[in-house]
């Protein structure tokens, strides 16, 4: 804990190749009677280390850009680059975490098994050296203790920190989270919110966090990239000047407030 | 009633006693809800005995209670004798139609046109009464064991196939996607994710199953056969043994009741979590 308000300085982002590299991205999903753009080229840079919050209407393709990212969906034109390769070859690499908006745990698995999943499919069933372990995970997300819960003896909040603690390991170097505190009650996101930042700072993976929440998006990014709906394209990025380490307590600074104030008058246009 | 209302108010003041007679009313209503489903049995028998006293019915028509209990202890061993082989077509057929279920089942979810071509029919064959069915087999089998199991495996088959496609296929969206982001192949998705995910709808389909199976083999001994507890049936019915009739009925009933135990408790052990939340 001591270590992270040192990680946190600015000088550990922006080193080589950046983490995600869009450029021209266009999205189309084609129904059976219509062609609909999700995202229209979209272009975007997030450097290494770094935590950018997507903020949007819904309908805007916040979710669809994080799937191209993790290459669950294709683009239609484009390109895409996540660590300087394919989402395809950064994937099967095992460079990418997904933190979904349910905290999708198989039921019959306790909490562990749950976070031991990565290591059981897809050819890789050991851990990078260096790489915190299961048990390791659970106690950073605050599970220790509750290694042997099933899912449904977890509250909603504790099965999100399950499943976050899932898409760490193995040490992804890209953090991608899809509106994953939206189906949580205020005062347990607030909690995941700081614990989220402290995680961020003591791992120091890249983060990519969907959200609709204009506080959530301001509170976590350092950057906000404004999405417009219909079609999903980029309408602002905005750059949040606040002291790090952030605190809860700041949301109720003068600077915070304008920095939200912002974003709101823009999200109007949107 | 006045001790109920007095443990609320007993529980108020705090003491460790409350605690304790807390558990006991907790007692009592496990052994209340135990015990009157067995007092509502004994008192439908009583009825039963009452009505055949009463009006004096004769007893090739409908035979006492008494009587039956007597002839079921009298001719327990020929009653077992006649039990064994309707168990083993049962359970032969059980084994057989369920796995055969499972297996297409499988097909269907990784050959989508396979599931097209043949889900149709399997379900328009499924519509067909087994009676209706069953003198067919007979024909086409003989007289021996292959047709009863074949019933009661065709009876078991359909129920079986149709909850399992739809549990493999109960998956969510996002759990799919899990498993591509984390790179799992078709085998270890369908062994990690899909078949843990369709158990609970499987058990279901087992449990009806349990039962079906042993209607199955009852119906192929109904024609031509000369054990089991369907051939036992038919004897007693033409003989007017109605004493053994229901006797025999009594003893396949306890048998088919006891295979749908065995597997809910095979379910209970195996299903432990809560297949009621999504997480």
């Amino acid at each position: 804990m001591a270590s992270s308000a040192v990680l946190a300085q600015p000088a550990r982002a922006a080193t080589g190749s950046p983490a995600v590299e869009c450029r021209d991205l266009t999205v189309h999903f084609a129904s059976e009677r219509r062609t609909v753009t999700a995202l229209e080229r979209i272009s975007l840079t997030v450097a290494e280390g770094s935590l950018l919050t997507l903020l949007g209407p819904s309908g805007c393709g916040k979710s669809t850009l994080l799937r191209v990212i993790a290459d669950i969906v294709q683009p239609s034109s484009g390109s895409v680059r996540v660590l300087g390769r394919t989402p395809a070859e950064t994937r099967r690499d095992r460079g990418i975490g997904f933190v979904f908006q349910d905290a999708t745990l198989l039921p019959w698995r306790t909490a562990l098994d749950n976070v031991r999943l990565p290591l059981e499919v897809g050819g890789r069933h050991e851990l990078p050296p260096g790489a915190m372990g299961p048990a390791e995970l659970l106690s950073l997300v605050g599970l220790a203790g509750w290694e042997k819960a099933l899912p449904h003896e977890l509250s909603g909040g504790m099965r999100q920190r399950v499943s976050i603690a899932r898409a760490l390991l193995g040490g992804p170097r890209v953090l991608l989270m899809d509106e994953p505190f939206g189906a949580l009650d205020e005062i347990t996101r607030d909690r995941l919110n700081e614990e989220l930042l402290r995680i961020w700072r003591e791992t120091g993976t890249t983060i990519v966090f969907v959200t609709h929440s204009i506080y959530e998006a301001a509170f976590l990014g350092q950057q906000v990239l404004m999405l417009a709906a219909r079609p999903g394209r980029v309408r602002e990025i905005v750059t949040i000047d606040l002291p790090e380490p952030r605190h809860l307590s700041m949301r109720e600074t003068a600077a915070f407030t304008a920095q939200a104030a912002h974003l709101r008058a823009v999200l109007e246009t949107c | 009633m006045a001790s109920d209302l007095s443990i609320p108010l007993a529980a108020a003041s705090g003491d460790a006693a409350p605690d304790s007679l807390w558990i006991a009313a907790q007692r009592r209503e496990r052994w209340r809800r135990r015990l009157l489903p067995l007092a509502g049995g004994a008192l439908l028998l009583c009825i039963w005995w009452a009505l055949i006293a009463i009006f004096h019915v004769r007893s090739f028509i409908a035979p006492a209670p008494d009587v039956v209990a007597l002839t079921f202890y009298q001719k327990f061993d020929m009653l077992m004798a006649n039990l064994w082989p309707t168990a083993l077509e049962a359970l032969c057929g059980f084994l057989l139609g369920n796995t055969a279920a499972i297996a297409i089942a499988t097909v269907f979810v990784h050959r989508k046109s396979a599931e097209q071509a043949f889900f149709p029919i399997a379900v328009l064959i499924h519509s067909i009464p087994v009676v209706a069915t069953a003198p067919i087999l007979v024909l086409l089998l003989g007289n021996g064991l292959a047709p009863k199991v074949s019933i009661a495996a065709i009876i078991c088959f359909f129920p079986t196939l149709v909850n399992m496609v739809r549990g493999l296929e109960s998956v969510g969206a996002q759990s799919m996607e899990l498993m591509h982001v984390l790179s799992a192949t078709r085998r270890e998705i369908f062994f990690k994710l899909r078949v843990p995910t369709s158990l609970p709808f499987l058990f279901s389909a087992l449990r009806i199953a349990a039962s079906t199976a042993t209607v199955g083999a009852i119906v192929g001994e109904w024609i031509g056969s000369q054990v089991g507890i369907g051939a036992l049936i038919i004897q007693a019915t033409y003989n007017f043994d109605s004493a053994l009739l229901y006797a025999t009925v009594l003893c396949g009933s306890v048998f088919s009741v006891a295979f749908f135990q065995v597997i809910r408790l095979i379910e209970r052990l195996v299903v432990r979590w809560d297949a009621g939340v999504v997480s």
